[in-house]
């Protein structure tokens, strides 16, 4: 009997001893950078520090610069930076450029022969459904309800609720994006809360509506035009309203054009205006004393670090004879140039009479031969990392140069376009044009009248000003020149000469993946 | 854990007090040690029974046995394949056995999760093997022991780097994402086996010379008890003890070995690749130099190494002790790469209190130094240019000396570089002095100029307390208490001038600086009861215990420039890497970082051993882990095991037969998964900084970001169940034995990172669990002994694997049109996969184009096979084509002794193990020649002529290759002097030949490449070894 006796005395003593050892699994993260959701917004510097993130969304490509901590996953982190997935996507399928490299299937955007299993399409996607959960999370996290429950007030509280428009402005950006690129989508809002569900799938024009009606809805809670560098201002909300205003047609089938012309009309009425030197838009003190620039994403070589963003774009266009030095880099990476039918669309590609035709030509062919050879093709020298007073940035890896996502030349462009279209006046759409032209030819030699405004020539001029900046696969599609045989130019389709291509190639697929992970997704047609 | 301790040491005290307030009259103990007539060894899992009754023991881990006993009682000890013995014996006295070996297993000794088995008593699938068989040469690893000699255990070594890690896999993978490595325990503390910064192999802590035993828990049923750390497997290892009664002996062993480099890959020489170039890019021969240099042959040398190792056992009155200590330094055959480390251990195991108390302390330090090569010197020496000179000979810096501000003396600015320490360096166009940025560079400046080295510190130490309860000898208490504790610090430092690290504007050169520290303790207590009842001819075995284990890791990182402030007057390449640290300035591009984390697992377990006529047994054990990984709603988990063995031998039936062993096993479990090792909290909200260069500018100002972290809540455990049937088989008096298994595996809820629905989470990939996969497979056996005589004893033995992986479910919906989870990067491009995880495909398989060939046979570039008949070749028509593993393996090894000459061999066959090529996917293509991103021109290999590739063909399955191949491991011969010097000292002189050939069909330089891409490979050597062994 004694011998039960110490047996259950043993027993009972273990259980005691280590059942209150189970609370050791109650841990925290230890790491004095990570913080618990629960408790992170006890910091009132967070509210900000959130927002910044939601725009460096735009810049870097996760929470270490230059790559480190990916923000998102299933790609090499720099092809995963939104500018650089969105440069890809708007520009290498169009006759502004082609890339050189082996990187798995970047070839097929220049032969417009993309698949849905496509990677770098798959990376665009989900970066912009980053952004758009991670202002989902901001917009739940800085409600009037949420910030009274933490007795935010006064100030704090006012400034919060800008933050607050902006982070729906910032995701009315990237449905934006998503509705250019993608067309019909899933649907996720602030009020969806994060776990595992399946979004509902937007049909384009519902979503354009929405867009719609969240930038009219925030257009007065947002910052007055230049009041700080690189946040969205009302004149940013008014641009992007233009810009779907613009492409309202090809997104809803109902053209807008008169309320492209109206937006446009207030943002040239905030009193921007173009900076004098062209080239100066894209060197790396383009921040500084920017009369032209409505809304960027900022770059800098010290702070913000990407392989993605202007960095790709200025090292990629480096190459054959060119001197990396001129470009404040220390070495190119010799990928991107353009075709000859994008050279043509300047009478004079010295640069002579019209400034912006900024090519590189020495060892250089007009015509590309091989796409994987970087002397086939010539180069283009518009962005660098140098500033205007011919000084190098101030690292040589990482350039400073910020990329002008709307710049007020786009916005006269637009005006015209309208105006052109019949919804606008034309006095003020040649006026708009020439200040344009002025520039770039440095007087008045350029100029045009009335009679030259055709559409056609709206879109040349567009491609001849806003070239490389990521403008020019959703001007091809307005136009419908993108796929069809009205227009072709070198190895459009993948053939020397270019040929016409499907019409499913006006969007791109939605990534297999997501259609495999969201019952709820139908899959653009064609694809 | 002090708490803890606390309570255990308090109920530990409590029970001697029970134990001894019981006391006992007339009967008293007898102990010792039984051992091998012959060779002298000891015996674990003897039996020991009083004659006439039930009552019995096991020896122990180290032949010792205690047994209480009446007076005059007779003991027999009993051993399989040992004549049993029979002695008389009086209580409190020692008696020592010696058993005389039939023709039979060596390796009786079954080590067991939580204790030891008799091999009889197993019912689950496992394998031990003994020092006296373990792999012999340079060994730093333990896995290199019994590399081939285990079926269903693969051990592939990462390359030929010394100390280099292996993947080791049982019975195939059972994870995706979560790690596949087996559990390792060490003298009963299960370590962690995950990286250490600046180690290469975190097994190189234990000195192959100082262990026993290494044996493999295979099956569910037998690895269950560890839970949800044992889906891939357990491996036990014990070290070597004193023991009691045992006169001190001192062992002296050392070896010195040469390494040898056995293939290079073929490049063009220096003459062909000028015409190369001549012919396809007339333009660029300008770029052309007149040397003629074998890059291949500059970075490989003949490594030298030397490994010493020096114990001492024995006993001092109830105090078996070992000590010893190791010393290796290893060359690697890659220039400048070396490996030294140092080992010290120290083992003690006293028996207290009439032996109801046995305590092991264990003890193991080790320090390592490595002094890494740069492998980046392995790729560039295929690509560097043969037509130019290592060196171009200014070897002087007049800069260094130049006086910029004049006054007369040199000044304390950083200078502009000019030329690289000497070394040939490609520069940029326009007469300038930049160098190249992209491409490849010296490789011998590569080795040179980039000084790589860790210091990596780690301590092992347990203690273990036995208390067989004095009032219930039944009874056992066992507390163990462990500790792992590892610091790593590592520095990395390239100078300014070295080309691959220029920056004109802020200063180059890079120096970065990491330390780790790990801390894992362990507390363990479980309780034991065995019971014999004569009358229902039935034994009872059960067993409980807690277990507490905690993991911290802290990792810190500084990393900055590493530009000259102050001149120096004398970089001579090869002398200026340490002479000059002090001068350097370390002002740009500073980043520190400090990443502390920690896990937490709790444990409670049990076992019953039920036998019923000492043939039917049959064996449960539960297992309930929580992890802190998981949220409070799943971080518990369940894991059951069943498993039954009958001893078929042992019917009356089989009396007549001639076996001499017959076992039937069957075995069920469930096992789990929840290493995951990159994140500690994947079920946790959470916030995570960014560093300083990734802030982003607002007005005038920049801000550090604060960004949402994704999550699952729900994340659990990753389940494997496991099928196991087995016999157990032996003929001939065991002249010949073996075992058959077969194994079934399924693994559910795999722990994935995986795209969830976009939108839905704060990240597009997850951690999260989804999806299945299953392993089948055989494994068989054998051990024979053709010749046994008093002077020749012969010895074979062979096994064999048949493993098939599949995955069976990837995703949350099934969707045919999912091609699945890209894995396996290659070299050349960026972002380039060339294998999928994909349901109904074994993990890894690849996923190619299918080549079309010309009528010469030779690969059409660009070609394929429109396989879904679509008219254009896209991406959709790549397929499933092979995968990396081998589905057949098998080992061999054998020994044979005449007189005093011994001589063995072992070695190993792969079957269907597909390799990627990338080699030459990358370099076997004419367009490397000549780049215009620098300009600069490259190497190529001269497969290029099997092809003629203008451009890469990455993804063509040409480059899929069978890797099968037959490896002979290693060859020793030896020779004993059992009286060296005058019958004080006994001395073995060995010469072994390790890697000495493989026969294979693949034409890389190996055809043994873990993950299956063979690119840069550290060339595996041949190594030549004399060893002697020194006995007092």
């Amino acid at each position: 009997m004694k011998k039960f006796a110490n047996i259950f005395l043993i027993v009972a003593g273990l259980t005691i001893a280590f059942s209150s050892c189970t609370k050791d699994l109650d841990t925290v993260p230890l790491d004095k950078k990570v913080t618990t959701a629960a408790t992170v917004f006890e910091n009132p510097e967070a509210y900000l520090q959130v927002l910044a993130k939601l725009y460096a969304g735009l810049a870097v490509s996760g929470q270490e610069g230059p790559a480190g901590q990916g923000d998102i996953s299933g790609i090499d982190e720099g092809f995963g930076q939104y500018l650089r997935g969105y440069w890809y996507h708007q520009e290498l399928p169009t006759d502004e450029a082609v890339i050189g490299w082996n990187d798995q299937t970047i070839k097929d955007f220049h032969g417009q022969s993309w698949g849905a299993g496509d990677v770098f399409i798959a990376a665009m996607y989900y970066r912009i459904f980053y952004q758009i959960a991670v202002c989902n999370e901001y917009i739940r996290e800085t409600t009037d309800a949420k910030l009274d429950g933490r007795g935010v007030t006064g100030d704090l509280k006012a400034q919060v609720q800008t933050y607050h428009a902006e982070a729906r402005f910032l995701r009315a950006l990237s449905y934006s994006h998503a509705m250019d690129l993608f067309a019909n989508v899933p649907f996720v809002t602030e009020d969806d809360v994060v776990g595992l569900f399946f979004p509902p799938q937007i049909q384009r024009a519902e979503l354009f509506n929405y867009v719609e009606s969240e930038l009219k809805e925030i257009e007065g809670q947002l910052l007055e035009p230049h009041t700080v560098y690189a946040r969205a201002d009302k004149a940013a909300a008014w641009t992007l309203l233009a810009k779907n205003y613009l492409n309202a047609e090809v997104y809803t089938g109902m053209a807008r054009y008169g309320e492209c012309a109206t937006y446009a009309q207030k943002v040239i009425d905030a009193g921007y205006q173009l900076a004098p030197v062209y080239a100066n838009l894209f060197l790396a003190d383009n921040d500084q004393n920017n009369p032209e620039q409505i809304f960027s994403i900022a770059f800098d070589g010290i702070n913000t670090r990407t392989y993605g963003g202007t960095n790709f774009i200025i090292h990629a266009a480096v190459g054959g004879s060119m001197n990396p030095s001129d470009f404040g880099v220390g070495g190119g990476w010799g990928g991107i140039r353009t075709t000859s039918a994008f050279v043509n669309k300047f009478s004079d590609a010295s640069g002579n009479t019209d400034r912006r035709a900024m090519f590189h030509t020495d060892g250089q062919n007009l015509e590309i031969i091989n796409i994987g050879e970087f002397t086939d093709g010539y180069a283009i020298t518009k962005f660098k990392n140098v500033t205007s007073t011919g000084s190098a940035g101030k690292d040589i890896d990482y350039p400073d140069t910020d990329f002008p996502l709307f710049r007020l030349a786009d916005v006269y462009l637009m005006y015209a376009e309208a105006a052109v279209r019949g919804a606008a006046d034309m006095g003020m759409a040649v006026t708009y044009v020439n200040k344009v032209r002025e520039r770039a030819y440095n007087g008045t030699s350029g100029n045009i009248s009335a009679g030259d405004l055709t559409l056609d020539f709206i879109l040349d001029e567009r491609g001849r000003e806003l070239y490389w900046e990521c403008h020019r696969r959703t001007d091809l599609v307005r136009h419908n020149k993108l796929t069809s045989a009205e227009y072709v130019w070198p190895w459009k389709g993948g053939a020397p000469q270019g040929v016409a291509t499907a019409g499913k190639y006006r969007i791109f697929p939605l990534p297999t993946a997501d259609v495999n992970a969201n019952p709820n997704l139908q899959q653009n047609t064609g694809y | 854990m002090g708490k803890h301790l606390t309570a255990t040491m308090i109920l530990l005290l409590s029970m001697l007090v029970f134990g001894f307030s019981a006391g006992y009259a007339q009967t008293g103990v007898v102990r010792g040690v039984v051992t091998d007539a012959k060779e002298g060894g000891t015996l674990p899992g003897a039996a020991v029974q009083v004659k006439g009754t039930l009552e019995g023991t096991v020896t122990d881990i180290d032949g010792n046995y205690s047994i209480t006993i009446s007076p005059n009682a007779t003991l027999v000890f009993s051993f399989i394949g040992y004549e049993s013995q029979e002695v008389l014996v009086q209580p409190n006295t020692t008696v020592n056995v010696a058993l005389l070996q039939q023709n039979t297993y060596l390796e009786e000794l079954v080590v067991i999760g939580y204790g030891v088995q008799k091999r009889d008593d197993a019912t689950g699938s496992v394998t031990a093997v003994g020092s006296k068989d373990f792999n012999r040469g340079t060994l730093t690893t333990p896995t290199e022991l019994v590399s081939g000699k285990i079926a269903g255990v693969q051990i592939t070594s990462g390359g030929g780097a010394p100390g280099e890690g292996a993947t080791i896999r049982i019975r195939g993978g059972s994870s995706l994402r979560a790690s596949n490595d087996p559990l390792f325990v060490i003298d009963g503390v299960p370590v962690d086996n995950d990286g250490i910064s600046g180690m290469r192999n975190p097994l190189n802590t234990i000195n192959p010379n100082d262990i026993e035993t290494f044996t493999v828990l295979k099956d569910a049923s037998a690895t269950a008890i560890y839970g949800s750390r044992a889906s891939n497997g357990v491996i036990i290892i014990t070290t070597k003890k004193g023991k009691e009664g045992k006169p001190l002996s001192v062992t002296y062993s050392g070896n010195f070995g040469i390494s040898t480099p056995i293939k290079t890959i073929d490049v063009l020489d220096a003459d062909v690749f000028r015409k190369e170039v001549q012919d396809r890019y007339p333009n660029q021969a300008g770029l052309l130099g007149t040397a003629n240099t074998d890059w291949q042959k500059e970075i490989y040398q003949n490594a030298f190494s030397m490994d010493h190792n020096l114990s001492i056992s024995g006993a001092y009155k109830v105090l078996p002790y070992r000590l010893s200590i190791g010393y290796t330094d290893q060359d690697g055959i890659l220039k400048t790469d070396n490996l030294k480390r140092t080992t010290a251990s120290v083992a003690l195991n006293p028996t207290l209190f009439d032996g109801h108390l046995k305590i092991d302390v264990n003890a193991k330090y080790m320090n390592i130094k490595n002094q890494f090569g740069n492998r980046d010197a392995i790729g560039a020496a295929l690509q560097y240019d043969p037509s130019k000179p290592i060196e171009d000979g200014t070897l002087y810096n007049p800069y260094y000396l130049n006086d910029v501000n004049g006054d007369g003396s040199p000044d304390t600015v950083r200078m502009p570089i000019t030329d690289f320490g000497g070394y040939y360096a490609w520069v940029q166009p326009g007469g300038t002095d930049i160098p190249v940025e992209q491409g490849s560079s010296n490789p011998v400046a590569l080795l040179n100029m980039r000084d790589d080295q860790s210091t990596v510190n780690r301590f092992i130490g347990n203690i273990q307390m036995d208390y067989k309860m004095h009032f219930l000898p039944e009874l056992r208490a066992n507390l163990n208490l462990g500790y792992d504790y590892s610091k790593a610090e590592g520095d990395n430092i390239t100078p300014d001038y070295a080309p691959w690290s220029y920056d004109a504007l802020n200063g180059g050169g890079n120096w970065s600086a990491y330390d780790q520290e790990k801390k894992n303790e362990l507390l363990e207590f479980y309780l034991n009861y065995v019971k014999a009842v004569k009358s229902i001819e039935s034994r009872f075995d059960v067993m409980a215990g807690y277990s507490w284990q905690h993991f911290y890791r802290s990792n810190s990182s500084l990393n900055s420039n590493y530009s000259r402030q102050f001149t120096l007057d004398s970089i001579r390449p090869g002398n200026y890497q340490k002479n000059f640290y002090g001068d350097y300035m370390r002002t740009y591009n500073i980043k520190s970082d400090d990443n502390p984390t920690e896990s937490y697992l709790l444990s409670f377990f049990g076992r019953f051993n039920y036998t019923f006529k000492e043939r039917y047994l049959l064996t449960f054990t539960l297992r309930n882990d929580g992890s802190s990984r998981f949220s409070p709603d799943t971080r518990w988990g369940l894991f059951p095991s069943a498993a039954f063995a009958w001893q078929i031998i042992e019917e009356p039936f089989m009396a007549g037969v001639n076996m001499s062993q017959l076992k039937f096993r069957a075995g069920y479990g469930v096992t789990g998964q929840q290493n995951i090792t990159d994140n500690d909290y994947p079920y946790l909200p959470r916030y995570t900084l960014s560093d300083q260069f990734a802030q982003y500018q607002i007005g005038n100002q920049f801000y550090y970001t604060l960004r949402p972290e994704g999550y699952d809540y729900n994340i659990k455990w990753e389940e494997t169940t496991t099928l196991n049937f087995g016999f157990d088989f032996g003929f001939a008096n065991d002249r010949i034995y073996g075992s058959l298994d077969y194994y079934n595996r399924k693994t559910s809820d795999l722990i994935n990172f995986i795209a969830v629905p976009a939108g839905t989470n704060l990240s597009n990939y997850i951690l999260t669990n989804v999806g299945d996969l299953k392993n089948e497979g055989f494994e068989f056996t054998i051990v024979t002994r053709p010749v046994s005589t008093d002077k020749i004893f012969w010895e074979l033995g062979f096994n064999a694997t048949y493993n098939q992986n599949e995955i069976t479910k990837l995703t949350a919906t099934d969707d045919p049109s999912y091609t699945g989870i890209d894995v396996g990067g290659i070299s050349g491009g960026v972002g380039n996969f060339i294998q999928k995880h994909a349901v109904g495909q074994s993990a890894n398989t690849y996923f190619v184009f299918e080549q079309v060939y010309g009528t010469d046979g030779k690969p059409l570039q660009g070609i394929y096979v429109d396989r879904n008949g679509d008219g254009e070749i896209t991406d959709a028509d790549r397929y499933y084509y092979k995968d990396p593993a081998a589905n057949f393996y098998f080992g061999i090894n054998s020994s044979v002794s005449y007189k005093n000459w011994d001589f063995a061999f072992s070695g190993r066959a792969n079957f269907g193990n597909y390799v990627y090529d990338n080699v030459n996917s990358e370099n076997a293509v004419y367009e490397r020649l000549y780049r215009p991103e620098g300009p600069y021109l490259g190497n190529i290999t001269d497969k290029v002529y099997e092809t003629n590739f203008v451009n890469p063909q990455f993804l063509s399955d040409y480059y899929i290759q069978d890797a099968s191949f037959f490896r002979m491991d290693n060859m020793s011969l030896s020779y004993f002097f059992p009286d060296a010097i005058k019958k004080f000292a006994s001395l073995r002189l060995t010469a072994t030949v390790t890697n000495v050939f493989t026969i294979t069909q693949y034409d890389g330089i190996d055809p043994e490449i873990s993950g299956g891409i063979d690119n840069r490979l550290y060339p595996r050597p041949r190594t030549y070894l004399l060893g002697l062994t020194l006995q007092f």
